[in-house]
């Protein structure tokens, strides 16, 4: 995000050799938009710390199966050593101690914080992969059904109502099992949690894009209609390079304010489907996996109850709140 | 003089005081046009009709705005032609074919011989180099995410004419050219005002060393104090480099200036068209007359003989459905009968002067009878008239032939 293709395009330029008798000479660097975008946000508190944060989760994300490697987390032992006669684990606040600081799992005694950690790696990753899907087909179509218009607009058009008319979750739950199957047996995908995950991550982007389309297609519109646009018309510029060096450099700013609000969304999405049994499977921990086990306990296990939920809503916010952050750093014009 | 060794003239210096000055306060005398040049561009009945579709789902096409419809001039190499008419007249458009932005609806476009009107992208491309366009807007004309180096680097990398090391050295040439700081080939259009973004635009349509350059409303956008040194700057790249400039302007005083020739459009047509001195001085459109009138002039005004000025009645009417015959008829002060009948044939009544009007004259001194009624076949009141049979050569050409219709000596006028 650092680079735009600008950037790209003057590097590798051989440094001029300045003319001395000017004043105003020397190293002469412009600041492009985004540097001034993130000069603009670093100034708002409120991103920042939700951008430290989703950081955070992000590293942690990438850290933990390193970590279960090392056995610094285990999500699988089970330890009923630590449970007392009514399965509930012994000690206050759900068992709370050194070895285990969110206690471990009523029932089967496994380490609660080993389990929402590994939750949210699995459950960021699924989310991440399918909104990624999701905005490159959302870009790719809507930069085409923007510019081409005509045909080409109204076949793209209807396709996205086609899509925003099915009933997604009940497809979802209704599909999961002919699909597990079709996927393990044609695709060759392994069975079990790939397979899963798989099939979860390409509904959520197939059912995900159009909104992203709709909106990259009438920001394009407007853009479109630039002089700019006609200038490179006018110098024969391809379609390709009309498409992803004219047109996309100046749609940053929505999309990544749109990627970073819809990932949340497929997080809580992905722990739902965890929760109604058509994600990953237990034992492996995903945080809808957890959430729904824990929900048992609700009454007698609080923390228990809470680490997940808590996980889910701490990431949802910070990427929404630094969504905001980023709208507004991006478009100096926006009122807040 | 090649784009190598030219050396910017000192022209954005100077901080001219008035209008009046301005233009030549950096030394720039009126162009004039260059003699005996062959024809760079002729465009031949050019229609450009958009249509109108129904909201919906079937959007049946339910009419047509007729933004360009039938306009025929010619551009010498190395000339000028200014194109000057009011908002929603159609010269924008007419800009925009001859760039090909837009496929007119009929009428060929012929640029050095060649009838680019209905070629195909492919075919368009090597043509591209030759025709450039500057644009109005100096705020949307730039990517706001390129660099100034990307920017007019750009149509270079695109036709691989130089190969990519010697691509920073030309453009840092080009930004010389028109005045701007070589070394700020790596900052971004915002960091400039309007008239270095203006400056910007016409570097990077200057990259393919074109020959014919459509300037769309170039200065428009600018400060007046700007306007100067921009159109001093295209005066100076015209010299220099011997481009032929379509200069599409509203400001009368601008073209006057810029443009040896010039072209009054009203509603999609052609009105009045020739050399500068027919147009300012001798107009015999009332609609030319009218537009005229409306020109602040200081030196009037500071002598109090400020000549009286004509206002047009009612508004543009609206090219979806225009009115029968004349297209001016129903804001003229002197329409009569026979312009609602009959379009008045653009008629050539001086060496370089053509005029669309039946009853063309000096501002005052327009005839009586309609002097077309005889060429047309029709009587006074545009009735078809038995005695009488059409003139047979009334075909509108792009360019203007040795013969006139000499209306002060009613005679016909040679070279």
């Amino acid at each position: 995000m650092t680079t735009t293709v600008s950037n790209l395009e003057s590097e590798g330029l051989p440094d001029p050799t300045g003319h001395p008798d000017e004043m105003d000479r020397g190293k002469v660097e412009g600041k492009s938009p985004t540097r001034l975008a993130i000069e603009r946000f670093r100034k708002d508190r409120l991103s920042m710390v939700s951008f430290i944060i989703v950081a955070l989760y992000i590293l942690g994300g990438i850290l933990a199966p390193f970590l279960v490697k090392f056995g610094l987390l285990d999500p699988t032992s089970y330890h009923q050593d630590l449970l007392n006669e009514f399965t509930l684990p012994e000690g206050p606040l759900g068992g709370i101690s050194w070895k285990h600081p969110l206690g471990v799992e009523p029932g089967t005694g496994r380490d609660v914080m080993s389990r929402v950690w590994l939750g949210t790696t699995l459950s960021l990753t699924i989310a991440l992969i399918a909104s990624l899907l999701a905005m490159a087909i959302g870009t790719v179509l809507g930069i085409i059904a923007g510019f081409t218009g005509g045909l080409t607009d109204g076949v793209i058009g209807r396709l996205i109502d086609l899509t925003l008319s099915f009933p997604s979750t009940l497809m979802l739950l209704a599909l999961s099992a002919p699909m597990y199957a079709l996927l393990t047996k044609n695709f060759h995908v392994p069975e079990g949690d790939l397979a899963w995950a798989t099939y979860v991550v390409v509904f959520l982007a197939i059912f995900g894009w159009p909104p992203i389309a709709r909106l990259i297609r009438g920001q394009v519109l407007s853009i479109r209609e630039r002089e700019f646009v006609h200038a490179a018309t006018l110098f024969g510029a391809s379609r390709f390079r009309m498409y992803f060096k004219e047109i996309l450099p100046n749609l940053w700013a929505p999309l990544l304010v749109s990627f970073t609000l819809l990932l949340p969304a497929y997080i809580s999405a992905e722990a739902a489907l965890s929760y109604l049994g058509v994600s990953i499977k237990p034992p492996t921990p995903t945080l809808g996996n957890v959430l729904r086990d824990s929900l048992n306990y609700a009454e007698f296990d609080f923390v228990y109850f809470f680490s997940p939920a808590f996980a889910i809503a701490l990431i949802v916010v910070c990427f929404n709140l630094l969504g905001d952050g980023l709208r507004d750093a991006l478009d100096p014009k926006s009122n807040r | 003089m090649t784009f190598e060794e030219y050396v910017p003239g000192a022209a954005d210096d100077h901080e001219p005081a008035t209008m009046a000055d301005m233009l030549t306060v950096a030394g720039n005398a009126a162009a004039v046009a260059p003699v005996g040049a062959a024809p760079i561009l002729e465009v031949d009945k050019l229609r450009m009709y958009f249509p109108v579709k129904s909201p919906g789902l079937l959007r049946r096409t339910v009419g047509h705005v007729q933004a360009v419809d039938g306009v025929s001039f010619q551009v010498v190499e190395g000339g000028s032609l200014g194109l000057v008419g009011e908002s929603g007249c159609g010269k924008s458009t007419t800009g925009r074919l001859i760039t090909r932005l837009y496929t007119p609806t009929s009428g060929a476009i012929r640029f050095q011989g060649e009838d680019i009107a209905h070629a195909k992208a492919r075919q368009l491309k090597p043509l591209r180099r030759d025709i450039q366009m500057i644009f109005q807007d100096p705020y949307t004309s730039l990517n706001p995410r390129h660099t100034v180096g990307a920017i007019i680097g750009a149509p270079l990398a695109i036709h691989k004419i130089l190969p990519k090391k010697q691509i920073l050295p030309r453009v840092q040439e080009l930004l010389e050219i028109v005045g701007l700081n070589p070394e700020h080939y790596n900052r971004y259009p915002h960091e400039f005002s309007g008239g270095q973004r203006q400056r910007i635009g016409i570097a990077r349509s200057l990259t393919l060393q074109p020959k014919l350059l459509v300037a769309d409303e170039p200065v428009s956008a600018l400060d007046v104090s700007i306007q100067a040194q921009v159109v001093n700057l295209l005066q100076d790249i015209q010299r220099e480099f011997g481009v032929a400039f379509l200069f599409i302007a509203h400001d009368l005083a601008v073209v006057r200036h810029f443009c040896p020739e010039v072209a009054v459009m009203y509603l999609g047509k052609i009105v009045e068209i020739g050399d500068r001195d027919s147009i300012y001085n001798n107009a015999h459109h009332p609609y030319t007359q009218a537009l005229l009138s409306a020109v602040p002039d200081v030196r009037q005004a500071a002598t109090g003989g400020r000549r009286e000025r004509i206002r047009l009645e009612g508004d543009v009417p609206s090219p979806i459905d225009p009115p029968s015959g004349c297209r001016f008829r129903t804001r003229c002060p002197i329409a009569q009968e026979i312009c609602a009948r009959h379009e008045p044939p653009l008629l050539q009544i001086g060496q370089r002067h053509k005029v669309a009007c039946h009853f063309p004259g000096r501002l005052g001194e327009a005839p009586r009878e309609p002097l077309t009624s005889g060429l047309l076949g029709v009587d006074r009141e545009g009735r078809p008239d038995p005695g009488a049979s059409p003139s047979t050569d009334l075909v509108e050409q792009p360019g203007f032939a040795d013969t006139w219709f000499d209306l002060d000596k009613k005679t016909i006028g040679r070279v």
